[in-house]
Order: C-alpha cells, then structure tokens, then sequence
C-alpha cells in the first residue's frame, strides 16, 4: 500500500509537467501515423516503432527511408546522425538517473528530447520519490506518442485536421525550458555557446547537416574554456 | 523492400536510437566519472537547451514568405509571456496560439 502511495504521487507530480507534450506529441504522431498509412503500411508499422524507437524526427525520416530502395548503411549512419545528440543527454543525465534502480534502464530507453529536458529541469516537489517522478514523465511521454501515431496509422486519411500551426508547442516549450535555465545560472556563457553553435552551423550547413558540427564546436568550445566557465558559468 | 529488408530497416533505427541514449551510461558506469566528464554533465545542458530551441526552429525559412515572422512574433508572446507571468503552460499555449492565428488567419 505505502509503495502504491509514492508512486500515485509521483503520477500526480509528474503529469502537470507533461501536459505541453500531451500537446505537441499527439499532433506530431497523429500526422507520423497518418503519413505512414498513405505510404501505404499497416498501423503495426507506427505501433513498433513508436514503442521502440520513440524518437520523432527519425522517424519522420524513417518514412522516406522506408519508402526508398534498401540502404542499411545509409540508414544506420542517417540514424546515427540524427540521434548523435541523446549522447549529450547521457553525459548530462549521468548523475541525475543514479539510483534510480530497476527503473533506469527505462529512464535511458525511453530519453528523447522533451523527457531529457523535463526530467533534467523539474523540481521534484518534497514528498515526492524522484525517480517515479522521473519514470512516470518518462512513461507519460511515450504513451501520448505512442497512441497519437497508433490512432493515426488506424484512421490515416479520415482525419482531416485543422490544426495547423499546434506544432509550435514544442519550440514554444524548448523555449520556456531555456529560459528557465537561464534564470536560475548565474552567468549565462554556456547557454550562449549552445545558442550560438546551432544558429550558425545552421546558416552555414543547413537543417539537415548541422546538428552534428554544432555539437563538436560545443564540445571544443567548453573544453576549451573550461577553466573559464567551471567555477561560475553554466551551474544551475 | 521485402518485410524483411522493411525489419532491418526498422531495426536499425533502433539500434542507432538505444546506442546513442545508453552509450555514456555504459562507458561511465558504476564508479565516478572522470572529471572532464563531471564538468561537461554540468555545462552541457544549459548548451543543449539553447541548442534545442534552434533545433525545434529549423524548418523555418527566413528566405520565403513569411520570412520566419510568425515563429518570431509567437517566440516574442512566449518570451514576454513568461517573463511577466512565469506560468510555463501559460506561456506555452499563449505562444501556441498566437502562431496558430498566424498561420491559420494572417499570413
């Protein structure tokens, strides 16, 4: 009964948390599952992946992937490409998701961007077991894109959706998050590196290359400024 | 594609995802990480955040109508938003809006 306890009130906790993503993962998966059902694949094909690769953009590129002649290389390495940056998120969640037990396997399986960043910044209000907090944010997450892309593989060309422009929510959310962070550093060279790196690698490689370049200018930048940036700059 | 070529394919992406999420935690297990390590898991994230912003952006064109504006001036409401009254659903679904009027009504 006690652990039946911590863990409703580490749901509750985490739920408010997610809502923004509830959002954006539904209106993202819905158009992921619909696009694969006019490429003409059963619902099962957005169910697996959705569950096992639980990664939106790849995904979305997946579509095509699948759709094009058969490349495992090229799709290994575009895959790589595109996921390069959870490596970051591991390095930052090293110590985060210590102790967390049976439940870290999840934690780390389940790390896309948005449950990175949620799971990274929130506050774990007191009472509150932390890694349930953590798992079920994480678990939320992977239900709400789960069962967008599910419904859309199912309905695929019924649903005609008016909703353009609800994507927003999830560069409104990074935002938010960014912001956050800001408030709470007390020099803010770190959040300007990452800012600068992607802003400018994306003007000169482009959307689809820049991702990668911007990661080793970060990288470069705050090993070489360490001894700058370590006693004041970044800590939250 | 043959299923069967469609499961590599699938499987693949997989393992590209699993990789890249459990790889630090499989290099750095158990004893403490080293100290380059330590310092990168505390600058990092304030980097990636700034780095996420811009990656959610990216699809933007600055270069066809219209030109990126309605990204900014909904940036703008989220920003201005969150400063005054720092509700983060609040300032999410206000931005949100906004760009969805935008798209849908102005531009």
């Amino acid at each position: 009964m006690a652990e039946r306890g911590i863990r409703l009130r580490a749901l509750k906790a985490a739920f408010p948390h997610t809502i923004p993503i509830f959002a954006g993962f539904w209106f993202l998966a819905l158009t992921y599952g619909v696009m694969m059902n006019r490429a003409g694949f059963s619902f099962l094909y957005p169910a697996v992946m959705s569950v096992l690769i639980f990664g939106g953009s790849l995904e979305f590129v997946a579509v095509t992937l699948l759709t094009a002649p058969y490349a495992p290389l090229q799709t290994l390495i575009m895959a790589l490409i595109i996921q390069a940056r959870h490596l970051m998120y591991g390095i930052s969640m090293l110590d985060v998701y210590r102790g967390t037990g049976w439940k870290k396997a999840y934690l780390i399986f389940g790390m896309c961007d948005e449950t990175f960043s949620i799971n990274y910044t929130a506050l774990v209000p007191k009472g509150v077991d932390r890694g349930w907090f953590m798992f079920f944010v994480t678990l939320l997450n992977h239900a709400y894109w789960v069962t967008g892309a599910v419904t859309g593989g199912l309905l695929g060309s019924l649903i005609s959706f008016d909703t353009r422009g609800l994507e927003f929510v999830m560069p409104a959310m990074f935002a938010v998050i960014f912001m956050e962070q800001w408030i709470k550093e007390k020099r803010h060279a770190t959040a300007l590196i990452g800012l600068g790196c992607a802003a400018g690698c994306l003007a000169l490689f482009g959307k689809e290359a820049f991702m990668i370049p911007a990661m080793v200018l970060v990288l470069a930048l705050l090993g070489a400024f360490r001894g700058l940036l370590e006693e004041k700059g970044g800590e939250a | 594609m043959t299923p069967g070529q469609r499961a590599i394919t699938i499987g693949l992406c997989i393992l590209a995802t699993v990789t890249t999420r459990f790889l630090p935690f499989l290099v750095f297990k158990g004893k403490e990480s080293p100290g380059f390590v330590k310092y990168l898991g505390k600058a990092l994230p304030a980097a990636v955040f700034g780095m996420l912003v811009v990656y959610s952006l990216k699809d933007t064109s600055v270069t066809i109508r219209p030109y990126g504006l309605p990204e900014a001036l909904a940036l703008g409401a989220t920003v201005g938003l969150h400063l005054w009254k720092r509700q983060m659903l609040l300032s999410i679904a206000g931005g949100t809006a906004l760009y969805m009027l935008l798209v849908q009504g102005v531009f």
